[in-house]
């Protein structure tokens, strides 16, 4: 996979979710995806970066324009160096929260993308690479 | 701080989402708004999101707090205007906001509220003013 071009936001404050998940957007509206392109991805980019400002202590998300073969897409990763995660695949579940959310997060981000990538280490930290494509 | 406008219209309060919502909007806009309706007395909630270009699980669980929080105070709440894409994103996601009533546009938001708080009052005439 080639990256066209790459831009790297921090996440550090509530304000910081909204500045990463309204650029996805914006990349995607001047590109041309469709607007439930735009709205999935623009989603679950805001569910991942939130967890990794709640649970991970803050962290980074690398947003990426992207072609493989001549298809083309949006591949976004964000990444924290927090606590990780023990039991991934039990983080993933509907319903699943160890905070005051609904759980919904992780297994919701997961369904709104065309793909979906988690690698955690407790102690290390977490990272999730999700991909929208054209 | 930025904050939420809440307009006073009757026994309604309209509030209409302009601006992004990070998280701590959100939160001050469930207090705010829960305060409101117990300072006013009011019987209605009107929320327009029609400016929302994403509802998240946050935005969504506050939707329904709020729904959640003005009824146990004697009002309910209708939310009105979301884009279809952000429907289909809050069903994709899990949330189901059984919970809460969802209108085309502000008119009709206005005409449901109506009926609902007559439903009320005819459910408290019945059974006495609720505690
Ligand atoms: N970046 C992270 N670092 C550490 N733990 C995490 C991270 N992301 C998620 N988790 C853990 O996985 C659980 C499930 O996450 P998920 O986003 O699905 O739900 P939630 O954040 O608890 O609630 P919701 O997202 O519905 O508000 C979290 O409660 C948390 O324990
Ligand atoms: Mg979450």
């Amino acid at each position: 996979m080639k990256v066209l071009s790459h831009e790297t936001l921090p996440l550090r404050q509530p304000e910081d979710v909204v500045l990463v998940r309204n650029k996805v957007r914006n990349w995607m509206q001047e590109e041309g995806y469709r607007l439930i392109a735009q709205t999935r991805l623009a989603t679950a980019v805001s569910e991942l970066a939130r967890n990794a400002l709640d649970y991970g202590g803050g962290g980074v998300a690398r947003l990426e324009k992207v072609q493989n073969g001549s298809r083309e897409g949006i591949r976004v990763v964000i990444e924290d160096r927090g606590p990780g995660i023990a039991d991934v695949e039990q983080a993933m579940r509907d319903g699943y929260t160890t905070g005051s959310g609904m759980g919904l997060g992780l297994g919701g981000a997961r369904r709104l993308v065309d793909e979906f990538e988690i690698w955690s280490q407790p102690g290390q930290g977490t990272r999730v690479t999700i991909v929208q494509w054209r | 701080m930025e904050k939420i406008p809440i307009l006073k219209l009757g026994d309604l309060l309209l509030v209409s989402i302009q601006v992004d919502m990070h998280d701590r909007l959100a939160l001050a806009l469930q207090d705010d708004l829960t305060g409101q309706v117990v300072k006013h007395k009011a019987r209605g909630v009107l929320i327009d999101i029609s400016a929302l270009e994403i509802v998240d699980s946050f935005i969504g669980r506050m939707l329904s707090n709020i729904a959640a929080m003005t009824r146990t105070l004697g009002a309910e709440t209708v939310v009105v205007g979301m884009r279809p894409a952000v429907a289909i994103t809050i069903v994709e996601l899990g949330m189901a906001l059984n919970d809460v009533h969802t209108a085309l546009n502000v008119e009709k938001g206005i005409a449901l509220l109506e009926s609902l708080i007559r439903e009320r009052e005819a459910v408290e005439a019945h059974e006495g003013p609720q505690p």
